[in-house]
């Protein structure tokens, strides 16, 4: 079974299917939208969303928005990430206190938390700090959980492995909790870096004067199809070639730890 | 009764932790929690506050319905072919990560500034969870299960209500809870950027005027909404027999 | 039908084989040419080495999948799908999770439109006479392993098959369960009167238990020897006393051994493959 994983083939045969449907999607779409069918007002077919998108990044005239929102997103990020995973091995230390907050963790994501978001902008004002407060108040809890769950699954047997070895705790930490909790750590980092890319380009298009999102509600506004298509294009393939690329290196990680 | 008390910790943590960011950040950040009630309690007697309520409500119950009925019915349609799972999912999942706010415009231009608008914001996010898990509950099934009913003679139809379905129900409820938060989330995002109406809109209208008492009563009436469903919802799973 | 012996053939295999095609591109001949007369009312065990198609011969019989080649007659007929008369209990547990232990019961017959007095009174029967009467408002998750083999039984039993086809249904249960069930299973086989094809791994369990026992050659399974145990209809599991037990699971073992070691690579004694 795993050595399918490993195996020499570019793409398996679900990945061809895969790649044919959405092929034949965009090719469709193309095809509705040429002939008149979707009209232009509404729609531009994808190949002209794909020239607009060209002519965006030669001319680089949304080079200062682009790493805006990249910028933002990384912020964002790399602190819900390290915030997460410090406050879950806090609350993972203190039962007492995991059990009283648990269920504010379970019904985080119930809440439209992103309706708070005009409070960060009356208290940082329209700028990057309350995009990032959002963002990472929107992934933070994501990364807290997954911390939690992967302390929770380290198997009892190599804690008492550890103690027969008679390890500290700061060595058992590092060489045997971390390396058995990575899985989960590492799905909580791919959630968190997708509610963050999420918040902040929600954000922007909400308020901001900066950063993709802006620039797309931006030209939404002044009716400026060729530019919005070409952004919104930039944004999906963002979104898809980082998520993916995430989510291939947390199959090949688990592939290797989990005896399939 | 452990739980009880743990609970009341919590709500009484939650608003200590919220006077104290008030003490520290004052009057232009924030609203006391006393006062946000107070704020709230006058709301509710406005027939303006019902009105954006009510439209909010009507847009949110007609998306909750498409992404319910709708996921349910695309997951175990992709579910029952194992090729069409394995195919999907990625597609899905990738469909899922993405920043749906990005296609609010082109959601604008095909359904124009209006109520069906804000229907399809909502389906657009509650829909793909509610997919996804349906989907991966009707994958998981056990084989032996499948046997049992080609065994019984029973129809396609037959194993799809009375096996498949009661099979998958646990997952497609925790599906259901994710694609009702999402929805409302999606209704709300909708509100806040294109529209006059609703409480979405009222969030972002109190935010221009400064208004922070409305932006913070808005909030804690949809936070008690949300939690007050979401825990309806536990409720419902856990009476599931497993 | 008649058989050669002038018994009553209940269901009759001719040359059936099964070869299933591979992803990649070859084909894996998995059973056959079976060649096997079921005769009515005998309680009739396979016995055979791993993977050797057992299963398989099961599915083929219970119209679960057709065979590639050769005819499968079932009371004179041939099969197309699974014939009525037919009970299948499965390895893995098959119980509702969803559903208490009547309803799980009671499920085959309501599926089928019978009315609800007559469901009421085979299912009750069903219960009782599987010893589930305490159990019957609980929950399979609520049960143990062996208790949840006797919902799926009962949930064959209510539907009056004529034919039970077993595929090792008692493989998860420890040694002990084991012994007890099978003398249940005696017990149903008795009073229903009906035929019952045991699929085991457990030698002793079908020397124990059938009134014939085919032993099952390694992959492409086929059979290589048939033992008639001639015991009394009226037996249970103590019947491991009889001296003729021992010599009949021997010869089993002798047959089975040789087979057994082809599938785990044909090693000599005590090496590993």
């Amino acid at each position: 079974m795993s050595s399918r994983i490993f195996s020499r083939e570019i793409l398996s045969r679900e990945g061809w299917i895969r790649l044919a449907v959405v092929v034949t999607f965009t090719a469709a779409f193309e095809a509705l939208c040429r002939f008149g069918v979707i009209p232009r007002t509404v729609v531009l077919p994808p190949s002209d969303m794909a020239a607009s998108l060209w002519h965006i990044l030669r001319t680089g005239e949304y080079n200062k928005d682009i790493l805006s929102t990249l910028g933002n997103v990384a912020a964002s990020a790399v602190i819900s990430v390290t915030l997460g995973f410090a406050l879950g091995v806090l609350i993972h230390a203190l039962p007492r206190l995991r059990t009283t907050i648990e269920p504010l963790l379970a019904s985080y994501y119930a809440v439209p938390t992103f309706m708070f978001y005009p409070v960060f902008i009356v208290v940082f004002g329209v700028g990057s700090r309350a995009i990032i407060a959002i963002a990472v108040l929107l992934s933070v809890v994501a990364m807290i959980a997954s911390t939690l769950a992967g302390l929770d699954r380290i198997p009892r047997v190599l804690r008492k492995t550890a103690a027969i070895y008679r390890m500290s705790t700061a060595r058992r930490a590092v060489l045997i909790d971390f390396p058995a909790a990575a899985p989960h750590l590492f799905t909580g980092i791919k959630l968190a870096f997708a509610y963050a890319f999420i918040g902040v380009i929600a954000s922007e298009f909400i308020l901001s004067g900066q950063g993709v999102g802006y620039a797309i509600a931006y030209a939404y506004n002044n009716f400026d199809n060729r530019n919005m298509y070409g952004l919104m294009l930039l944004v999906i393939l963002l979104a898809t070639a980082a998520n993916t690329a995430l989510d291939t290196i947390d199959r090949r990680m688990q592939s290797r730890t989990r005896r399939e | 009764m452990k739980r009880a008390g743990d609970s009341l910790l919590l709500i009484f943590g939650i608003i200590a932790a919220w006077q104290v960011f008030y003490w520290l950040a004052g009057d232009i950040a924030l609203t006391s929690p006393a006062d946000t009630a107070a704020h709230l309690w006058n709301l509710l007697g406005t027939a303006r506050f019902w009105g954006h309520a009510a439209e909010t409500a009507r847009a949110f119950g007609f998306a909750v319905v498409i992404s319910l009925a709708g996921g349910v019915a695309l997951g175990v349609l992709l579910g029952l072919n194992r090729t069409s799972g394995i195919v999907s999912e990625p597609i899905l999942i990738a469909l899922y990560s993405l920043p749906k706010v990005t296609l609010y415009p082109l959601v604008l231009l095909c359904f124009g500034l209006g109520m069906s608008a804000k229907v399809a914001f909502g389906a657009m996010h509650g829909l793909i969870p509610v997919t996804i898990f349906t989907m991966k509950a009707i994958l998981q099934i056990k084989p032996v299960l499948w046997r049992t009913a080609h065994a019984m003679r029973l129809s396609a139809h037959q194993t799809a209500l009375t096996i498949a379905l009661p099979a998958v129900l646990p997952e497609v409820i925790a599906g259901a809870r994710l694609g009702f938060s999402l929805t409302l989330l999606g209704v709300l995002i909708g509100e806040m950027f294109a529209s006059q109406r609703g409480l979405g809109f009222m969030i972002v209208s109190a935010m221009g005027l400064g208004d922070i008492a409305t932006i913070m009563a808005v909030a804690v009436f949809l936070s008690v909404f949300a939690i007050a469903a979401n825990a309806l919802l536990l409720w419902l799973d856990r009476a599931i027999p497993r | 039908m008649k058989a050669p012996d002038g018994a009553d053939v209940h269901a009759r295999l001719t040359g059936v084989t099964r070869v299933f095609d591979l992803a990649s591109g070859a084909k894996l001949h998995a059973l056959g040419p079976i060649d096997l007369d079921i005769k009515r009312g005998e309680f009739f065990g396979v016995v055979g080495p791993s993977g050797c198609g057992k299963s398989t011969l099961l599915d083929i019989l219970a119209g679960l999948s057709p065979p590639t080649a050769g005819s499968v007659l079932f009371e004179g007929k041939p099969i197309e799908g699974v014939p009525d008369g037919v009970g299948v209990v499965f390895q893995e547990d098959a119980s509702f999770s969803w559903l208490n232990v009547y309803d799980n019961v009671a499920f085959g017959l309501r599926r089928a439109g019978m009315d609800a007095a007559e469901t009421a009174r085979r299912v009750e029967y069903a219960i009782g006479f599987m010893g589930l009467r305490d159990f019957a408002m609980a929950y399979p998750a609520q049960l143990s392993g062996g208790m949840r083999q006797r919902v799926c039984i009962a949930r064959t039993l209510v539907l009056q098959p004529r034919l039970i086809l077993l595929d090792e249904p008692f493989g998860a249960l420890d040694q002990q369960t084991r012994l007890l069930m099978g003398e249940e299973l005696l017990r149903l086989w008795r009073e229903t009167g009906a035929t019952v094809m045991l699929i085991t791994h457990a030698l002793d369990e079908a020397a124990m238990l059938s009134d014939r026992v085919g032993v099952m050659s390694a992959r492409p399974g086929q059979f290589i020897d048939f033992i008639e145990t001639e015991w009394p209809r009226e037996r249970d599991s103590r019947i491991v006393s009889d001296p003729r037990f021992g010599v009949i699971t021997s010869r089993l073992w002798d047959k089975l051994r040789v087979e057994s070691l082809k599938t785990m690579g044909g090693a000599a004694p005590g090496a590993k493959s």
